[in-house]
């Protein structure tokens, strides 16, 4: 089949592989150091402790709210500007008064004539839950993921889409830890998200894999593979294309309590379509797929004679 | 080629009108209004209809409407003023029976009510509210059990006088025998009479025997003391006076409670998490507190007690009456020196009691104590420890002037919001074991407000730029799949507002997610059609193998991204569970109208022509 005849781009993609390799193990290496150096800038849905956000009618002057708060000892509190000048966010960690009452303490302290935009209150107990249910949540997604993959496609597509996977959440991951970007429920939620975006874009490919493997007479798997990745190309551009114009939309638009998810979303979809071409594909091929492989009638043999 | 049936083609049709009517009552804003519900068991009637209308009219309120529907009365105001100046006419005209809460009433025609039409629900991230994660102390419950059960044992042995000492440690009950005989008729005795009680076998001691409380009373008191605070607080919510509050058991151990629209959180905190009682003893007038601190010997039958302030006193152990009798309470103003007091009304038992003493004690004084207890979880040394707390607190100490029985007042409270609290507090009923706040996330109506009109820009101006990328790219296969990606945004709207499910921030994340995902279905038809139509130079057979062999590939790619979701909702809490329940919502519509619609559309511009050329 000729490529040029049906108008679409004859890149060599599979050709590329190893610089793709070698920039994702940069990028992957850099994230990994920088997350066990720096860690992740948690918020107070796992750490557990206090955050007030509240508005004044003029701008305020951080010293003084700082002040106000040091001289009523709470010493560990964070203040600092949210949006504009007219509107604070004060943080405090978990401490040996930290209950629910904390907040209307501060709220007290601070007086009269601001407006309580948020206040929210995680005890130390629900945090280390949160931490932990959300980090079950991606295991489970991504268990789900594998078997379903496996069922309908073959187990090195599964390997080849969960390695594209946990390749984004690291380096999402990493993004938020170098700039230290406050890491909360809404960001997990995003990076589950990447999770599904990610995937979406690798199975597609995935997808015209199989046909191809199936459709044609050759055998040579990285040609058949770089076929395939050409002729989704189109898509994916402009599935990533329309998907980052709404994230933009929400980055600019959405208010700052959803800045960091769609944040996290815009990193996770760029790294994702880059990596369901480079790495979700190199992936299959390094464990050597073949045409055998993806055979119905062949894969149907097998799996009775594995029967016991 | 390219022909949808007729009634195919009426299916869809069907379909989406259907979407459209349940979409619709989201277009009709709210009002502000007034709701009055029963705060008991007792049923809304017509004559509470005509009380509320009267109360109303007597003050010269302006209202809209008031109607009474699903057992709560909606009086529908024009302005902020009238509601607020109704909220305090209502509840002075139809007292203690009733809650009654302002609200924001959806103004739905009756018609679409009728057909189950119901504007979406909005989360307390965009409505305002504040949302608690109470946990309930379990401890405390299995030591209440315990102490029961101790005293149970006690009276059970002490008939045939079987033991030699009965001691609590660790965690269960040692009782110590003269001898071995003794020790196998105690344990027979237990097992035949106390069946929630078991016989621990690990005290190789042959003059000691362990009992411990048995795994299922353990699971069934947690149970009762969960199911009695939710009652409790249920009681409390609706004193004060919340519209569709949410109170409801989240796990073995703890109680999620909502409440839409509340802004003194505060006070919200201060009563749900109170666990206070009173109790009345009679003062222990021969001796000297003083002395008794000093010597640091209480005299037998008293107990040494202080007031806010410090001051000591003697009270006798024994209790008149506790807050258990009491049926109802009252705040208001003492007469004589303008002080704020409770008028408290006591059930015939705790009347009874407080008739006797009264009787035999005149002229003798009487003191108020207020208990409470508290748990908090705080931080030590990065060490996070559970701290229990009791407070027992003297309101007042007075000489009894002459008998009384089941009503009478108590004064010497600080301030006029203490005895409101603490009239709220008796007339709820206590917590069965004290509460915890673990999570506490409130919003501001302004940054509510704020999160709906900054959330629904940005899905607007994403959807644009989308629908305008879309044309641009494929023209008018574009236009249609724009169609397409409209008729999917009312369709998740009316499955919201159908469901009820509630709507929050990352709810709406979630649609505009959609919105650039459902465009990738429409996506891949195109793709592949462009394709078919390079190998293939008929145009209706590209048309429809673009659509067929596209199908599979969008099915794969949703129901993985439908398992992810479908996993977040699962395991997700708070956020998460809002985001994936849109998303899940969205990719389910998404491939109807991406797949489905699109192509009868494109059926209908395109199907059974001759076709030289087409704008793709």
């Amino acid at each position: 089949m000729s490529l040029k005849v049906l108008n679409i781009p004859t890149i060599d993609f599979v050709g590329k592989y190893t610089y793709a390799i070698i920039f994702s193990v940069l990028l992957i290496s850099a994230s990994i150091f920088s997350l066990t150096t720096n860690g992740l800038k948690l918020g107070i849905d796992f750490t557990g402790g206090t955050l007030i956000e509240v508005s004044y009618q003029q701008g305020v002057d951080l010293a003084e709210i700082r002040a106000t708060l040091a001289k009523a000892k709470f010493k560990g509190a964070n203040v600092q500007y949210f949006g504009s000048t007219n509107e604070i966010l004060i943080r405090l960690e978990p401490q040996s008064i930290s209950s629910a009452k904390l907040s209307s303490k501060i709220i007290y302290l601070l007086g009269d004539d601001v407006d309580i935009r948020r206040v929210e209150f995680v005890g130390p107990k629900v945090g280390e839950e949160l931490t932990n249910d959300g980090g079950l949540a991606m295991l489970y997604a991504l268990i789900g993921i594998l078997i379903y993959v496996a069922v309908r496609f073959e187990y090195r597509f599964s390997l080849g889409s969960i390695a594209a996977l946990i390749h984004d959440v690291i380096i999402t991951l990493g993004f938020f830890s170098l700039f230290q970007i406050e890491f909360d429920l809404t960001v997990l939620a995003a990076i589950l998200a990447v999770i599904g975006y990610s995937l979406n874009d690798t199975i597609v490919a995935f997808d015209r894999i199989r046909e191809n493997f199936l459709s044609t007479r050759h055998v040579d798997t990285s040609r058949i593979i770089n076929v395939a990745l050409n002729q989704t190309l189109s898509r994916t551009i402009t599935t990533s294309l329309t998907t980052l114009l709404v994230l933009l939309a929400l980055f600019f638009l959405g208010g700052e309590t959803i800045h960091s998810f769609a944040l996290a979303l815009l990193i996770g979809v760029v790294v994702g379509t880059y990596s369901s071409i480079y790495v979700a594909s190199s992936m299959i091929l390094v464990l050597g797929i073949t045409k055998e492989d993806l055979l119905p009638s062949e894969k149907e043999k097998q799996a009775v004679d594995t029967r016991p | 080629m390219n022909h949808y049936s007729g009634f195919k083609n009426a299916l869809i049709v069907f379909v989406l009108l259907l979407s459209m009517l349940y979409a619709l009552p989201n277009i009709f804003g709210s009002d502000l209004a007034v709701q009055v519900s029963s705060a008991g068991d007792a049923l809304i009637a017509n004559q509470d209809l005509d009380k509320v209308k009267n109360a109303l009219k007597a003050q010269q309120i302006e209202f809209k409407s008031v109607e009474l529907s699903n057992q709560r009365i909606l009086a529908r105001f024009k302005g902020n003023r009238q509601q607020l100046l109704a909220k305090n006419a209502l509840k002075q005209a139809l007292g203690r029976r009733y809650v009654v809460a302002l609200n924001l009433a959806p103004s739905v025609p009756a018609w679409l009510a009728n057909l189950g039409g119901k504007a979406i629900s909005l989360g307390l991230d965009l409505r305002g509210g504040v949302h608690f994660l109470l946990e309930v102390d379990m401890e405390s419950v299995i030591s209440a059990s315990m102490d029961k059960a101790y005293n149970e044992l006690r009276v059970l042995l002490r008939k045939d006088r079987l033991y030699k000492s009965i001691k609590q440690e660790n965690g269960s009950i040692v009782i110590r025998f003269k001898h071995a005989e003794l020790k196998d008729k105690a344990a027979q005795l237990v097992k035949s009479e106390l069946s929630d009680l078991v016989v621990l076998d690990n005290n190789t001691n042959e003059l000691l025997l362990n009992i411990g409380i048995s795994e299922s009373a353990q699971k069934q008191a947690k149970k009762s003391a969960l199911k009695q605070n939710i009652t409790t607080l249920r009681n409390r919510v609706n004193e004060l006076g919340v519209a569709e509050p949410i109170i409801q058991q989240q796990g073995s151990e703890r109680i999620v409670v909502q409440l839409p629209g509340v802004q003194d959180t505060a006070r919200a905190k201060e009563i749900l998490g109170a666990v206070a009682t009173l109790e009345f003893r009679l003062v222990d007038e021969k001796n000297d507190p003083q002395t008794a601190i000093q010597s640091g010997r209480v005299p037998i039958g008293s107990k040494l007690f202080y007031f806010k302030n410090g001051r000591p006193l003697l009270l006798k152990s024994r209790v008149i009456t506790t807050g258990e009798n009491i049926t109802g309470a009252a705040s208001g103003i003492d007469q004589e020196n303008n002080t704020p007091m409770v008028n408290i009304t006591l059930d015939s038992i705790g009347g009874r009691a407080m008739l006797d003493t009264t009787k035999k004690y005149l002229h003798h004084r009487m003191a108020v104590v207020f208990i409470e207890n508290k748990v908090e979880t705080i931080t030590k040394n990065g060490k996070t420890i559970k701290k229990r707390t009791t407070t027992r607190d003297i309101i007042n100490a007075a000489t009894i002037q002459g008998t009384f029985s089941s009503r009478f007042q108590i004064t010497g409270i600080d301030s006029a919001g203490k005895a409101r609290n603490l009239a709220l507090l008796l007339r709820a009923g206590s917590l069965s074991a004290p509460i915890e706040i673990i999570e506490e996330r409130t919003i501001g109506p302004s940054l509510g407000a704020d999160n709906i009109t900054k959330g629904v820009i940005s899905v607007l101006v994403g959807f644009v730029l989308v629908l305008l990328f879309m044309i641009v790219r494929y023209r008018v296969f574009g236009m249609v799949a724009n169609v397409a990606l409209t008729l999917n945004l009312l369709m998740i709207v009316s499955v919201l507002s159908l469901l009820q499910a509630t709507l929050t921030l990352p709810g709406i994340a979630g649609i505009v997610l959609t919105v650039g995902m459902a465009v990738d279905a429409n996506v891949l038809i195109f793709e592949r059609i462009k394709e078919e139509l390079g190998a293939n130079s008929n145009i209706q057979k590209a048309i429809s193998s673009g659509y067929d062999k596209a199908l599979l590939t969008i099915a794969d790619a949703n129901i993985t991204t439908l398992i992810a979701a479908l996993v977040l909702f699962g395991f997700g809490t708070g956020p998460i569970k809002g985001f994936a329940i849109t998303l899940s919502i969205g990719i389910i519509t998404s491939m109807f109208t991406a797949i489905i619609v699109s192509r009868a559309i494109i059926n209908k511009i395109y199907g059974g022509k001759e076709l030289k050329e087409i704008s793709i």
